[in-house]
């Protein structure tokens, strides 16, 4: 059995096995909307790799996070309604 | 010896220091590590496998997925090796010769080395065309990544579509997750892949390969000559239309995964000042570029899989650490692996169709919301850049760069630093070496 992480995303408590990225965790907690484009339209993650940077997020107050490059830690706030 | 770097702004020392964990550089780190070299890895994920063996457990952990047995043994190998290890670095700029600045989620990291081996693998190609914005379209091995990562995939709908023989393997690795397979949409005509699929037998390890995919794959569409059009919902995917020329299907689906083939990461390579050739990495023998000391191994030198990575890295390891004779007795093995190189590229070039899928109004470059109607006037992406801000946004280009490259024939002209995004804080260490490299050697 893997350790489960406590962390918030958007304000809500989600726990998601240890070792799990950031970009897994959003999409395991039903947030479908990582960024808004600059025209406004919903983005997620696309390339899963560090590269697009389609799945950034604000983590701990920190903007422009590549979330698929981020492991979850215990007590992260993710913010993805930037 | 597992070693990860967190503390701030810090200088090490390497007399071989490799860049990307993949097979590539898993491989040239172990060989160099053969020598009495002082070896250093650094790469921008959390631990080493690069793209194909992500999710590789760090010594004492227990892994996450069934490890394939090359990925094992190449784990043990590198994990017992003396290896210096730099994780959740992304390396950003090159201020002084011999020097790299690289930012971590805690601070920065300046790397100083002798010799260096790029081993900065590759990335998907992804084509614009209506919806491919929506969330919910993500890469083959954007997808696969993703759950590697711990995203739920069981029950989901999956529609895999693109070209190559990663779209199998994503396909094998969704099913054993839970996911439904609806259908694997390939780009190539049936007679390209079915004259690959008789090459693959020069190869045995991949025709053994191909063998266990296709038992394992049985009962899912596997549809050749067939490509995406059009992926439509509201605010996230809901269907997806592919079309093999006359007759067009719309299926309902959750996730879209689809990649057209790979593309070299060369921009640390560019930045360094390496001679290109056709878009990927031109090395010598020895597998050490037009820089002196700076050695390429795996996809930027050629796209070519893992056996070509791993006895590219192994050469470059061993060359780069002094020992040409060791590097040399793998060149046999080596003209193997290139010649799978060149049969995929033969059979999974990009049909014709392809450029026409994106509408005036589809987005080509995806951080800036650039459309394909504001760049069709223009003549270079230099000018396209310059007045529609095209690859300009945090991606630097890395995702429409290719697809423009394909639409339009446009290529990159320059590359400058920093190659990724990087934080003020950073920039200032890395200003402060390159005024004082003696300060960086201490």
């Amino acid at each position: 059995m893997r350790q489960m992480i406590a962390l918030q995303i958007n304000g809500a408590p989600i726990a998601v096995p240890s070792g799990t990225t950031v970009a897994a965790a959003v999409l395991s907690s039903g947030v479908k909307r990582f960024r808004r484009a600059v025209h406004g339209e919903p983005r997620a993650a696309l390339c899963g790799m560090g590269t697009c940077f389609e799945c950034r997020v604000a983590i701990d107050g920190k903007a422009h996070a590549r979330s698929c490059q981020v492991v979850c830690a215990e007590g992260m706030e993710v913010r993805c309604d930037d | 010896m597992i070693k990860q770097v967190t503390r701030a702004s810090q200088t090490q020392h390497f007399d071989v220091l490799v860049a990307g964990a993949g097979p590539a550089g898993m491989a040239a780190a172990y060989a160099a590590a053969q020598s009495r070299a002082r070896v250093g890895v650094v790469d921008d994920n959390s631990g080493p496998g690069g793209q194909i063996w992500r999710g590789l457990p760090v010594a004492g952990e227990t892994p996450v997925h069934a490890l394939p047995k090359q990925a094992a043994e190449w784990n043990a190998r590198f994990s017992n090796a003396k290896i210096a290890m730099i994780f959740g670095a992304k390396v950003f700029a090159h201020p002084e010769p011999g020097i790299l600045a690289a930012e971590t989620w805690q601070g920065s990291v300046v790397l100083d080395f002798r010799k260096l081996v790029l081993a900065t693998g590759a990335r998907e190609r992804f084509l614009p065309f209506p919806g491919w914005t929506l969330p919910g379209v993500m890469g083959a091995g954007g997808l696969q990544a993703l759950v590697k990562s711990g995203m739920p995939i069981r029950g989901a709908r999956v529609v895999i579509a693109g070209t190559g023989p990663l779209l199998l393997a994503v396909a094998d690795y969704m099913r054993h997750a839970g996911a439904r397979i609806l259908l694997i949409a390939e780009q190539a005509p049936a007679n390209r892949v079915r004259r690959f699929a008789t090459k693959l037998l020069r190869h045995p390890a991949k025709a053994w390969q191909a063998a266990k995919l296709r038992a394992s794959l049985a009962g899912v569409p596997y549809r050749m000559g067939t490509w995406p059009i059009a992926a439509g919902g509201t605010d996230k995917l809901e269907w997806v239309e592919v079309t093999e020329g006359k007759k067009t299907q719309r299926i309902a689906c959750d996730y879209l995964a689809c990649g057209f083939h790979l593309v070299p990461n060369t921009e640390l390579a560019a930045l360094l000042g390496c001679q290109m050739d056709a878009g990927c990495v031109h090395v010598d023998d020895l597998q050490e570029t037009s820089v002196e000391g700076v050695y390429c191994a795996g996809e930027p030198t050629g796209i070519g899989g893992l056996e070509k990575a791993l006895v590219e890295g192994e050469i470059a390891g061993y060359a780069a650490a002094g020992d040409t004779a060791r590097a040399r007795q793998h060149f046999t093995a080596r003209a193997v692996a290139r010649g799978f190189a060149s049969a995929l590229e033969e059979t999974f070039a990009l049909r014709a169709e392809l450029r026409s899928l994106a509408a005036p109004e589809t987005l080509v470059c995806r951080c800036e919301d650039v459309p394909l109607k504001s760049l069709e006037r223009h003549k270079s992406w230099r000018d396209a850049k310059l007045q529609t801000r095209c690859g300009m946004g945090p991606c630097q280009g890395r995702v429409c760069g290719p697809a423009v490259e394909f639409l339009f024939g446009w290529s990159p002209e320059s590359v400058r630093p920093p190659i990724f995004p990087a934080r003020l804080e950073s920039f200032i260490a890395a200003a402060r070496i390159a005024r004082d490299p003696a300060a960086a050697r201490q």
